[in-house]
């Protein structure tokens, strides 16, 4: 494992690439080029470390739904066509991504962290989640595939539970999650299936029906929302029954896939970024240029580095821990992640 | 060390990792720890109630209903398991605790401990209202004779998911004779009122009831949903919009608003001084926080007198600290609900023309503050029609409008009401009044709203509610 200073020094090379790529006339895209057209600086000089990344403003998500697509096309991608990723969206145009690779390579990554006794080589998966429009969809069958592995879909459509539960029709919601449920428990009965990625709710209501390690599942790859310490727990103790090992991810669209490290007895959890390819930090919300002290709540702070995206200190609409490094991973982790003002104010969030 | 009051899993004792505390309302300071569950927790529990159930099957009623009786006794003198830490709770403790978390004063936790203290063993004197005088022996076989016809009665559940209030202890009256009639009770406590439901439990279980009859879950609103829609009989307490929100549900007992009723009969009014102590005790009892507390005075004539010495009798009932013997008036455990309900009636008596009538006899505003306590004075309000917004009005404290109407016309216009009085002899009256289907529970003469009987369907009746009856027919 490398040094918190190397990880630094690692970080802070691959900005300085990635900045030159993306506003260099020859490789960069009209959107990034345009706005520093505008500047008084330009990034490629003034851009070195990491702390420098507080030169540019907020990354707004708007403008993945204001803007043209190909006006996030970089150069030095040529005419290769894109992949669109939606993030989001309940009504009116929804927020889009483009990409080529980069989820592959997160999910590669990400393929390493995960143990073979619990997630086997070969073993086929199955997602039951968002799939449509969706990055996920893609990522997850790479996922199985770079593993040796096939994977089944059951779609679960987020946007349709979310107008449900805004209008308060809640009989409705767990009517389309028996749909979906029926669905894969179904197909988890006939085939021979080990590997699960799915959100905790569907994952629970797996579990209502049949026992999830009974099935054949030894390894859930779970993300998507909040999970308290003392969900977790259960879902460990009892949906998976102490026996199928459970791994929590935070990621979305326009990230990746942050990794968590391995349960203890608190079922705290605890996600660290997939540095240098993206960096969350948790930063104060009344002065988001300011990074709370570790073991502070904070607002979550995502900076995306990649040759295909540049999205730098995008505000999630999430709060967490600024947790300290922890092996594997010497940078900081966000910990105990839930929704933004979740406190404070009412948030929709039982979809997943 | 503050106690941890944990959740009970079909008996089990279950701490989790999510721990709330329960905050005294004068200071804000902790006075206990909490387990919260997650609500796939309470979901995984009410798949298994069948096993609880028929735990409770194999237990004779005539047993049940022994223990229910001892329980009564442990609930009132006994020093009780409270936190899986090993503390204990005597009853001083609990009346302590339940007056800092509540607002109540510990005169009116006495009274409301011993009436329910008292419920437990009347428990089968009610089944005996409830069921017309079956023979509980019925429930043990599944069926026999009563009155020389075979009859029969199935549980429609195997729980009973009972989401509690927080604004009075006495309302676990309504769930304690479950127990007997072997159907365990899935319990989501009152965020300021965990300890009542808790208490309730351990005396039943140290009376020597199977501890699978007792699942308690203080959880977040994900929680009680998930009781709502998935247990099979579910007694919920709420608002307005909660009781119309689950009408038309025949799983759902809502008890909402009571607004109870005091009607006094034109044969009667020229006395109505000789009633006056029924009608304060009616608007006051339990410092006005219950559904069947008076909430409207209907009569005939007097209007404005009544409105004045009911008014003049509640003067005096004013914030005192919470352990004084004269303390009658409970403080609000959540100090925004005074505020807001105060000024919800000024802006009514603004936009309907009623009158304040204490606002006039009080020396000092409605809205009080005590210890760091948050008060709402008595207030008696004279409205001049059942149009007015104020005349059929319920609040959380003493509270009550006078209306004057003809005799005739009243029953037209009392609309739902959980408790009527009506002071009368008039026979035909009475007749109408037994007619009246807006009435749940009526008196007949000066008694007092607040006096119930349990033995008497209240909102419901309960074993209606947890028995269907079948007809059987037994060759052998």
């Amino acid at each position: 494992m490398i040094t918190e200073s190397e990880a630094n020094d690692q970080l802070d090379a691959h900005l300085r690439e990635m900045v030159a790529w993306h506003f260099s006339p020859e490789t960069g895209c009209p959107f990034w080029l345009d706005w520093a057209a505008k500047q008084d600086w330009d990034p490629r000089d003034k851009i070195q470390t990491f702390a420098d990344i507080n030169l540019f403003p907020h990354f707004q998500d708007e403008w993945l739904r204001d803007e043209k697509n190909e006006r996030f096309v970089p150069k030095g991608f040529g005419n290769r066509p894109f992949n669109i990723f939606e993030t989001g969206g309940t009504t009116g145009l929804p927020k889009q991504r483009i990409g080529w690779d980069d989820y592959k390579t997160d999910y590669e990554m990400f393929s390493d962290q995960l143990e073979d006794e619990f997630f086997p080589r070969g073993a086929n998966w199955m997602m039951v989640g968002p799939t449509g429009p969706r990055r996920l969809r893609l990522a997850i069958e790479h996922l199985a595939n770079h593993r040796g592995g096939s994977c089944y879909f059951v779609d679960m459509d987020p946007r349709w539970v979310k107008k449900l539960i805004a209008r308060k029709q809640i009989d409705e919601v767990e009517r389309y999650a028996k749909h979906v449920v029926d669905q894969a428990v179904e197909i988890l009965k006939h085939r021979d299936i080990q590997c699960l990625f799915t959100t905790p709710r569907i994952l629970e209501a797996i579990g209502e029906r049949t026992s999830v390690p009974g099935l054949g599942i030894k390894g859930v790859f779970c993300g998507g929302t909040t999970m308290t310490p003392q969900a977790v727990r259960f879902w460990v103790e009892e949906v998976l029954e102490g026996k199928a090992r459970l791994v929590p991810t935070y990621g979305n669209t326009l990230m990746g896939l942050a990794c968590s490290v391995p349960l203890d007895e608190t079922y705290s959890v605890t996600y660290y970024a997939p540095q240098p390819r993206a960096v969350l930090r948790v930063v104060d919300s009344k002065q988001t240029d300011r990074i709370v002290d570790h073991g502070e709540y904070g607002r979550v702070e995502l900076t995306t580095l990649t040759k295909e995206f540049f999205m730098p200190r995008f505000l999630e609409r999430d709060e967490a821990i600024r947790r300290k490094p922890h092996a594997p991973y010497p940078w900081d982790g966000v910990g105990d992640v839930r929704p933004f003002g979740a406190l404070e104010k009412k948030i929709i969030e039982g979809v997943y | 060390m503050l106690p941890e009051i944990p959740i009970l899993r079909l008996g089990k004792v279950y701490q989790s990792l999510d721990l709330q505390d329960v905050k005294a309302v004068a200071t804000g300071e902790p006075v206990a720890k909490v387990s919260f569950a997650n609500d796939g927790l309470v979901k995984s529990d009410l798949r298994r109630m069948d096993e609880a159930r028929d735990v409770l099957r194999k237990v004779p009623c005539q047993e049940l209903l022994d223990i229910t009786t001892r329980a009564g006794e442990i609930f009132l003198n006994d020093t009780l398991p409270l936190g899986a830490d090993g503390s204990t709770q005597s009853p001083d403790d609990y009346l302590a605790q339940l007056a800092a978390t509540s607002g109540l004063p510990h005169t009116l936790i006495r009274m409301n401990m011993q009436r329910l203290g008292n419920i437990f063993g009347q428990v089968g004197t009610i089944l005996q209202g409830l069921t017309r005088g079956l023979d509980l022996s019925v429930l043990d076989k599944g069926y026999g004779e009563q009155m020389g016809v075979p009859v029969s009665f199935n549980a429609v559940t195997n729980c009973l998911g009972v989401i509690m209030p927080s604004n009075s202890p006495a309302v676990n009256a309504l769930w304690i004779p479950s127990i007997a009639m072997k159907i365990p009770v899935v319990i989501k406590p009152g965020r300021e009122e965990p300890w009542t439901p808790w208490r309730v439990i351990q005396s039943f279980i140290k009376a020597g009831c199977p501890p699978e009859a007792f699942s308690y879950y203080p959880t977040s609103h994900e929680g009680s949903g998930a009781i709502i829609r998935r247990a099979g009989r579910v007694m919920l307490f709420g608002d307005d919009s909660t009781v119309a929100q689950h009408a038309n549900d025949p799983r759902i007992e809502v008890h909402g608003s009571g607004r109870s009723k005091i009607l006094i009969g034109e044969d009667k009014i020229e006395n109505w001084r000789d009633y006056l102590d029924v009608l304060v005790e009616s608007v006051s009892a339990n410092s006005g926080r219950s559904c069947i507390n008076t909430s409207t005075i209907v009569v005939p004539k007097y209007a404005d007198e009544i409105a004045k010495a009911v008014a003049e009798a509640l003067v005096d009932m004013r914030p005192l600290a919470t352990d004084d013997p004269a303390a009658k008036l409970s403080g609000f455990a959540n100090p925004k609900f005074a505020e807001w309900i105060s000024e919800a009636i000024d802006g009514d008596l603004e936009s309907g023309g009623a009158i304040d009538v204490s606002a006039t006899i009080r020396p000092d505003e409605r809205y009080q503050t005590r210890d760091g306590m948050h008060y709402l004075l008595p207030t008696i309000t004279r409205c001049k029609s059942f149009e007015d917004p104020l005349a059929n009005k319920e609040y959380l404290f003493p509270f009550a409008s006078v209306v004057e109407l003809d005799q005739a016309s009243m029953l037209d216009q009392i609309g739902p009401s959980l408790v009527v009085t009506a002071i009368t002899e008039d026979q035909d009256w009475i007749t109408r009044l037994l007619e009246c289907p807006d009435i749940d529970r009526l008196n007949v003469g000066p008694h007092p709203t607040n006096r119930v009987q349990w033995n008497q369907p209240h909102e419901g009746n309960l074993f209606e509610f947890l028995y269907r009856r079948r007809a059987i027919q037994v060759a052998v």
